[in-house]
């Protein structure tokens, strides 16, 4: 009898030459979690991802909690991406109760959410860096970083973990002088990011590394159900801000960043290029904003859903998150089920780390855009 | 009731200093002045005045400070002084704590940090101190199934073998440690201990990362070690010697990197491979294989290793200085010792102080030092620069490297220099001599 396995699985056989390493969860080159991988001297014969040390049970928790109640800790899967997965619950929750939303909080919710998309690709652009050896690029994003979140501590309070959208618009209105500000601040990280490119990924070192290794064809792409800059690393052009445009994304000027090579070169210079957008999105937003006018629709105390269902998704830094909620009648939702896209890219690894070197693992395992937070939930 | 401390007696306080009196004759005399005659047998005692300098008349310059000069001339052209101070290790230490200072700094500066900055109010100057402190004071954890005596080795073997290839640099003209007639061979001897070394102790620590990182050490500064060989024999063929300091000699006129520049750039990059620096810091990478063969060590083993590191940093250094950069050639820079103190003293008011013995070192000597010590450091800055620019490479990419691409480099370079031999432009016989 034979059965067809799923791709990176296989009958383990006792061999001497195989060496079984644990990489992680106490090992500098994982996040929370363990990869197990088999290597055959430098090669690597199989990888089983092991994901799991920081289940929090965000989604359990969301059931006993009221619409209101359940921003704070809905947002702490991923903080530096907060506004982003904070997102799709709030559009989620403004379709279950039927509430409007004014047009100034739709571009501030916008301009929210760029500016933490680079936020996240920083911090995830400086741990690729010192993932591949490369401190420089450790220190430079970790400290540009610093810019959007000044500019998100003026808009909402808080550095990390803002809760600044809510359903019905946003929890504030934006500083006084934020346009001015904003705009200066992106200019230099515009000028910024050219320099990025001649340190790192016009190295020559780092191309020869990165490029032809993990390669994810388009059509494993599509069948393994990636997402985000994964997908579109492999050629396939989909982005949820273009394909099914909330808010205002489809009056804004910004384009979708495709590369065909599928390669960890590729998945790692996609997020870069969408800093690009996200700049032109955020300055695009500041001009066509309202100046003034309500930034959030007051809700009635404790509101009750009715015996409904929505589901609703956003790109965010690592692709698209999906909420799906169902309410009965109650304050508290009945069901909320969170879709990230870290789990669906961490799907490939075991695919992409078969015959690969042990070298090639770092910049496989980060180039997946994965977050281990997020994915566990 | 709570007792802090025991309650203080008089009687026995004057009690346990007796004892402890009686323990320190005790051991002095019977273990501590044998040492001391040992060591003074040893070393070879000087004539000053005409007379033979014995351990009593050394100690009269209490007595008389007009001979306390000579006596520190006469202990700086000892062999002890030579292995512990000057071209020796006190030498190389300085020099590379100094290293470790700049490349922090240095690497801040380009990564727009600061860097160290609060010890030793000065811009963190006594960082270094403060992290050797905390190493010596950090508990050794050795893990249960090593195999120890090999796993203590390690370290000291690592140190060892560093001062071993420090002591064969010279420095000034006449100020090396070890000066042997094949000084290039023996140089290549002890780089040949440090892969060694590496695998012993990554297996007798008993973990998979270090083992990976031991073979990965091995593959990678054997891969490294002949282009090292073969980029150095231009040098060989050009003066004529395996000698460091007369090879050092014949380039008074002209550099032998002017010559032989492949042979230069193919030993600067091996230079990287064996020190394990970025971007061939594969043995140690982290995100792989976290520290690779030094996983296991801790506390002062690991501050052991990091010592005989920069210890290895400034004899390669050293050596690419004395083979390509001229060594201590340089033009006179350094003022003349003043002639009016030697002969007549210093005469302050009525009191004139006379210092028989001076100058303690001549002039050439300063002056080779600074020229070495200033070549030294440039080459310093140029191997710590590529940290801050460089992702590290891979296995295959670093072997293909060193065995295909530098050996090819380093056997045309083999060729120009015999192609400037036979044609009688340089070497014995040729345009310099």
């Amino acid at each position: 009898m034979t059965t067809q396995l799923p791709p990176g699985m296989h009958i383990e056989t006792v061999d001497e030459k195989i060496m079984t390493l644990n990489v992680g969860p106490q090992h500098p080159g994982s996040g929370h979690m363990r990869l197990i991988i088999k290597v055959d001297g430098d090669y690597i014969v199989s990888c089983d991802p092991d994901p799991g040390y920081v289940h929090r049970g965000e989604e359990k928790m969301a059931e006993y909690r009221n619409y209101i109640q359940n921003i704070p800790h809905l947002e702490r899967p991923v903080i530096h991406d907060s506004s982003n997965i904070l997102y799709p619950y709030c559009l989620g929750v403004e379709e279950l109760l039927g509430i409007e939303v004014p047009e100034r909080a739709k571009y501030i919710r916008v301009i929210a959410a760029e500016l933490n998309r680079c936020i996240y690709i920083l911090y995830w652009l400086a741990i690729y860096g010192i993932f591949l050896g490369h401190s420089t690029m450790f220190m430079w994003p970790a400290g540009d970083r610093e810019l959007f979140i000044d500019l998100l501590e003026a808009m909402s309070g808080a550095r990390v973990t803002h809760a600044y959208l809510v359903p019905g618009g946003v929890r504030n209105d934006l500083p006084s002088n934020f346009e001015e500000r904003c705009l200066r601040q992106v200019a230099y990280f515009e000028k910024r990011l050219k320099e990025y490119e001649d340190v790192f990924y016009q190295n020559p070192l780092l191309k020869a590394r990165t490029e032809g290794s993990g390669i994810l064809s388009r059509t494993d792409a599509i069948r393994l159900g990636t997402t985000g800059s994964v997908l579109r690393a492999s050629g396939v052009d989909f982005d949820v801000r273009k394909k099914e445009p909330y808010d205002v994304y489809e009056n804004l000027d910004f384009q979708t960043i495709v590369m065909k090579e599928g390669d960890s070169y590729a998945r790692s210079r996609i997020p870069y290029l969408e800093m690009f957008e996200s700049c032109r999105i955020i300055k695009d937003a500041l001009k066509k904003m309202p100046k003034s006018g309500s930034v959030r629709t007051k809700l009635k105390p404790n509101p009750k859903g009715g015996n409904d269902e929505v589901y609703r998704r956003v790109e965010s830094g690592r692709g698209a998150i999906g909420y799906y909620i169902v309410s009965n009648n109650r304050p508290e939702p009945y069901r909320v089920k969170i879709s990230v896209g870290s789990f669906r890219n961490l799907i490939c690894m075991p695919y992409l780390l078969k015959g690969e070197k042990l070298g090639n693992m770092p910049a496989v395992y980060w180039g997946l855009n994965y977050w281990p937070v997020e994915a566990d939930r | 009731m709570s007792t802090i401390a025991p309650q203080f007696r008089l009687s026995r306080f004057i009690a346990s200093l007796f004892d402890l009196i009686f323990w320190v004759l005790l051991i002095f005399s019977l273990v501590g002045l044998p040492i001391v005659f040992i060591i003074l047998f040893y070393i070879k005692l000087p004539v000053i005045n005409g007379q033979f300098m014995t351990p009593y008349l050394a100690l009269t310059w209490i007595a008389d400070p007009s001979r306390t000069l000579p006596i520190v001339k006469a202990f700086i052209h000892t062999t002890i002084f030579k292995v512990v101070v000057f071209p020796g290790f006190g030498f190389a230490a300085i020099l590379a704590a100094a290293t470790i200072f700049i490349e922090r700094k240095f690497l801040a500066k380009i990564q727009l940090r600061v860097g160290p900055l609060y010890c030793g109010k000065i811009e963190g100057i006594l960082q270094l101190m403060g992290d050797g402190f905390k190493l010596m004071s950090k508990e050794i954890i050795i893990p249960a199934k090593a195999d120890k005596p090999i796993f203590w080795m390690g370290p000291l073997l690592f140190v060892g073998a560093a001062g071993a290839f420090v002591s064969l640099i010279p420095v000034a003209p006449g100020w090396v440690v070890a000066n042997p007639n094949v000084g290039l061979l023996a140089v290549f001897a002890v780089i040949g201990f440090f892969p060694i070394i590496a695998v012993l102790t990554a297996w007798a620590a008993n973990s998979k990362w270090t083992f990976i990182g031991g073979l990965r050490a091995l593959h990678q500064m054997v891969a490294f070690e002949i282009p090292l060989i073969l980029s150095l024999l231009g040098v060989v063929i050009l003066s004529g010697s395996l000698n460091l300091s007369h090879i050092v000699e014949s380039q008074q006129h002209f550099w032998w990197i002017t010559f032989v520049p492949i042979g230069a750039i193919v030993f600067f990059i091996t230079i990287f491979a064996e020190l394990e620096r970025v971007p061939f810091d594969l043995p140690e990478a982290e995100s792989e294989i976290v520290a690779g063969w030094l996983t296991e060590f801790s506390g002062m083993m690991y501050g052991l290793i990091q010592l005989g590191t920069y210890l290895k940093l400034y004899a390669f250094a050293g050596l690419f200085v004395v083979l390509f950069l001229g060594g201590w050639n340089g033009p006179m820079v350094w003022p003349p010792f003043p002639q009016d103190i030697i002969t007549h003293g210093i005469t302050i008011g009525p009191v004139t102080a006379k210092f028989p013995g001076l100058p303690l070192f001549d002039q050439e000597m300063l002056n080779g030092t600074l020229w070495f010590v200033i070549k030294t450091v440039g080459v310093i800055l140029l191997i710590l620069l590529p940290r801050g620019v460089f992702p590290r490479v891979r296995m295959d990419i670093a072997l293909h490297t060193g065995w295909y691409k530098l050996i090819g480099l380093a056997f045309i370079n083999i060729f120009i220099a015999l192609g400037l031999l036979y044609a009688g432009v340089l070497g014995p016989g040729g345009l310099l001599q």
